[in-house]
């Protein structure tokens, strides 16, 4: 199990095949790649902020309750924080699991948390100015489905 | 003493990151309302509760949550993580 918290970007297909050589027995290994959206062409910049304090620790938190709700091999979560520009990398989930539908839904639910109980908040900046992403109550309602 | 911090917006609104208090407060609500009546840009940052999140020594928390012990609240909008 594996959490990251960084600025700097990284290689989504050098962490699956570190990850892959991690993991022996495992018959599915789910990934999720979160990139920055340039929102049709509008967008220049994002910035995200974290609470460095708590970060890791919520972080954690919801990987340990994926680790207890199915049977996973392995985990890793990488989150970026700073400056990134469209098409850049934010973040990365990957399981594993002796089958795909544990590895699926704990990706899932790492995702589903990581948007709603992670402390981060993104900050789009465009031609007409900056402002803070708001929460949609749908990113709230997808908790409820755990 | 309590240390509290600010993220995004509510930063921004309050133009500080973190401020050391000296608070009676026993709740977070308590330490809110000393907050909203010290200045104005207090009062706007918290004008509507509803659209704000706190965590209390790390772990998010609600705003009848007591301070006892409590060495650090800190104060943002709903997380946008992911």
């Amino acid at each position: 199990m594996s959490v990251r918290v960084q600025s700097e970007p990284f290689d989504p297909g050098k962490e699956l095949s570190d990850f892959s050589r991690t993991v022996s027995g495992a018959g599915a290994i789910v990934t999720f790649t979160g990139v920055v959206r340039d929102e049709d062409g509008t967008l220049d910049h994002m910035v995200i902020e974290h609470y460095p304090a708590m970060t890791g620790p919520a972080i954690e938190a919801i990987e340990k309750e994926a680790t207890n709700r199915w049977h996973l091999q392995a985990s890793l979560i990488i989150h970026r924080f700073g400056t990134m520009s469209p098409g850049d990398q934010i973040m990365m989930v990957a399981t594993a699991s002796r089958h795909r539908a544990h590895a699926f839904a704990a990706a899932e639910f790492l995702m589903d948390y990581l948007k709603s109980r992670a402390p981060f908040w993104k900050k789009e900046f465009s031609a007409d100015g900056a402002s803070w992403v708001t929460a949609k109550d749908e990113d709230e309602d997808a908790l409820k489905r755990w | 003493m309590i240390d509290v911090v600010y993220f995004a917006w509510v930063r921004e609104r309050i133009g500080l990151p973190k401020e050391t208090l000296d608070t009676s407060a026993q709740t977070v609500m308590e330490l809110v309302e000393e907050l909203k009546a010290r200045e104005e840009r207090y009062s706007l940052a918290f004008a509507d509760i509803s659209a704000l999140r706190v965590a209390v020594d790390q772990e998010l928390s609600a705003f009848d949550a007591s301070l006892k012990g409590v060495r650090e609240v800190a104060f943002f909008p709903p997380m946008t993580g992911g």
